[in-house]
């Protein structure tokens, strides 16, 4: 809805029963794209305001993740680390792994959380979950600050694979879109599945290799492995910051084919549920 | 380009009772599924025959097919009308009619169940002032936020910025979060967003219903503006002087449907003046009631005082009756009859009883009534609930009693109305004193204390 006075041509428009099955809307998304922006920009700026450590919190938490972490894995139970210093090594895929949980936890509860706007206004809806998913982008850019002061530190140059870096975090975020598209979708009508959120995402971290590598994981079940898009994203990050690793294969290409699959599927779930929403919010 | 800007055929809306509060969990469909394969295990050995007509007989829901329609209520029903260009359109109705999802589906926040509309234009709808509004943020944040959220594009609240903040006056409060601002400044800030916006429709619920006395003409003059500019507005309200102002055409909304449209006065007269269909309540079938049943409400009346005819609408300080039907299936000795006045917040605004007013009831068996005659009544207009019960006078309890049983509004005379619409203004309070003003003469007591 572009509100200036003088158009040529007015937009027209049909208001239909709930159809089966919308398309996506992508041309809609983008009118709104400013309000995507202001969304984004509330969460950020509202977290910020309200937590007493502000942005602190996004170095606090990933650091010391990496703390505990490297005191009872890597010096404790020696969980290996092909070669790279303990710390770094999972610091560096906690990066992605907290941008990605986040960024699932704060989608998925995204609707609920905005029912006031949803009831009373009209928008795309999935400006709503997507705009979570951006507002974890700023987090994770302030936290990548202190990734590049530990490289300093432990001396590691990054090599040219640092240019797919972008990806890597593209697929981070692709990932915890589509599951959240799913959740929020489902958290509308099933008030339940918040409190799955929460055992999901630590499952989840059990299940990716942020605080031990996936070499351990043996070579012919490692493209099986890839069905957890977060190993694919994790290691993704190990090879493109540290360039010690291997780059992921096979595994990589079945997470970019998961995550695709997981994220159309959210879409279009998310737009023929999105019909209700106002009804049952 | 046509010049129906708004065009609606036979929408409708279905809800199911309940739907909103309560909740399905993922949990019961998950153990409805797991448990159904064994439900048709079950059948299956119990007639020893899987292909018998029982074993496959379906689930509850299905084979009663009257349950489905019997949850559910059309809160819109079959409703069809033309908006031209450049007209205003209030639309009236109680609380119920359908108003309000009238407003939302033609917002598109919801969908219809049945039924089409056709929108020629932008729109921007105003079904809360302050969408959106962030506490913690400050002024100047939320005016970009709610602007975004409302459809303005950034470039267009810069242009508009310090007009808005001038018509919300809150120059020094800028920076300051909203959740400190007075209760006031919050509703000017977020009118003064929402007057500046420019879309060719404009759909506005009931916004009009906050803010100070001098805030609500300054936005009935913008409104006034808006609607001259040739665009577009539906306009609700329960402000009748309101909608006789702002608005030439009118459409009355009733139980879902279209009662009436034409000329606002007329459509307006007849609203307050009508039907008394509405003016009693069965209640029998409710059942959010509480006591032990001995006795029981089964209707209730409101009747004008001395002709005893049914009304639908109370005026501001008419007296008005109001009956009372029971049914005692037992012998009740001494039973006390009661009812209140609640607030549409839940507040009681007034409640009597049959023995504080030395009215003695030996006993009640069967059917039957009472009728409480209320003088004048002092309640400001708006609307309102009745709570009733019985109370078994021997033991104390409640023989029956209903919360919120009939919805009552009280409404201005037509004919006195233009004395009185400073009462229909919200935060008022809910009474109204007679009272007079003067200046005191200079006489020597008043001296004498000096």
């Amino acid at each position: 809805m572009h509100l200036s006075t003088h158009s040529e041509a007015l937009p027209t428009f049909s208001i239909d029963p709930p159809e089966g099955w919308a398309d996506i809307g992508f041309r809609e998304l983008w009118d709104y794209r400013e309000l995507l922006y202001f969304l984004t920009w509330r969460d950020v700026k509202v977290r910020y305001k309200q937590t007493a450590l502000g942005a602190a919190w996004a170095i606090i938490q990933p650091l010391f993740m990496m703390l505990v972490f490297s005191l009872f894995f890597g010096r404790l139970a020696k969980v290996p680390s092909d070669g790279i210093p303990y710390p770094i090594f999972t610091f560096c895929a906690l990066l992605p792994w907290q941008l990605f949980a986040h960024a699932l936890t704060e989608s998925s509860n995204s609707l609920v959380g905005n029912q006031n706007l949803i009831t009373k206004v009209y928008f795309p809806r999935l400006v709503v979950p997507i705009a979570a998913v951006l507002g974890g982008l700023v987090d994770f850019a302030v936290a990548f600050a202190i990734l590049l002061v530990l490289m300093f530190y432990y001396g590691i140059v990054p090599t040219w694979a640092i240019i797919t870096l972008p990806g890597f975090v593209l697929l981070a975020v692709m990932t915890a879109l589509g599951v959240g598209l799913w959740l929020s979708a489902l958290n509308v009508k099933y008030r339940d599945v918040r409190y799955t959120i929460t055992f999901l995402v630590q499952f989840w971290l059990f299940a990716t290799p942020v605080a031990y590598p996936s070499s351990i994981v043996p070579q012919k079940w490692r493209a099986l492995y890839g069905l957890n898009p977060m190993a694919g994203v994790v290691e993704g990050f190990r090879w493109a910051l540290l360039g010690k690793t291997k780059a992921p294969g096979a595994m990589l290409w079945v997470s970019v084919a998961v995550v695709i699959v997981i994220l159309i599927g959210g879409l279009y779930y998310f737009r023929r549920m999105e019909q209700e929403f106002a009804d049952v919010v | 380009m046509s010049d129906i800007a708004i065009k609606c055929e036979g929408l409708s809306k279905r809800y199911r009772i309940g739907e909103s509060d309560s909740f399905k969990t993922l949990r019961d469909v998950i153990a409805d599924g797991l448990a159904s394969p064994f439900r048709r295990l079950r059948s299956t050995f119990r007639n020893g025959n899987g292909s018998s007509p029982s074993a496959l007989s379906p689930s509850p829901e299905i084979r009663n097919p009257n349950s489905e329609i019997r949850n559910s209520f059309w809160a819109l029903d079959d409703v069809s009308f033309e908006v031209k260009r450049g007209e205003v359109v209030g639309i009236i109705g109680r609380n119920g009619a359908g108003k309000s999802t009238l407003l939302k589906i033609l917002s598109r926040i919801t969908k219809p169940t049945t039924g089409r509309a056709q929108i020629n234009g932008r729109v921007a709808s105003l079904l809360e002032v302050g969408t959106g509004f962030h506490p913690e943020l400050s002024g100047r944040e939320n005016i970009y936020l709610n602007a975004a959220i409302l459809g303005m594009r950034k470039a267009e609240v810069e242009r508009k910025f310090d007009e808005i903040v001038a018509f919300a006056d809150i120059e020094k409060f800028l920076d300051m979060p909203v959740k400190r601002y007075s209760s006031g400044m919050y509703v000017r800030l977020a009118f003064a967003v929402a007057a500046h916006l420019e879309p060719e429709i404009l759909i506005i619920d009931e916004v009009l219903a906050v803010g100070d006395y001098e805030f609500q003409r300054r936005c009935l003059g913008k409104m006034h503006k808006v609607a001259r500019a040739g665009r577009t507005v539906l306009f609700v309200s329960h402000n009748m002087t309101a909608i006789e102002e702002l608005c030439p055409q009118s459409i009355l909304l009733k139980n879902g449907r279209i009662e009436r449209s034409g000329p606002t006065h007329q459509v307006v007269a007849d609203y307050l003046t009508s039907t008394t269909r509405d003016s009693a309540w069965q209640i029998d079938e409710q059942t959010d009631r509480e006591g032990t049943g001995n006795a029981r409400i089964t209707r209730l009346e409101l009747l004008a005082a001395d002709t005893d005819a049914p009304i639908s609408t109370l005026k501001f300080r008419e007296s008005f009756k109001l009956r009372i039907h029971y049914d005692a299936n037992k012998h009740l000795l001494d039973p006390r009859f009661g009812f209140a006045l609640l607030s549409d917040k839940g507040e009681r605004v007034f409640q009597t009883e049959t023995t504080e007013l030395n009215y003695r009831i030996p006993a009640i068996e069967g059917v039957g009534s009472f009728d409480c005659v209320v003088t004048a009544p002092n309640v400001l207009p708006g609307l309102y609930y009745l709570e009733s019960w019985i109370v078994e006078q021997m033991n104390v309890a409640f023989a029956d009693h209903l919360y919120r049983t009939a919805r009552i509004e009280i409404v201005v005379d037509p004919a006195r109305q233009e004395q009185l619409t400073h009462l229909t203004y919200p935060g008022r309070g809910r009474v109204f004193m007679d009272c007079q003003w003067s200046q005191p003469e200079r006489t020597d007591e008043v001296y004498a204390g000096r």
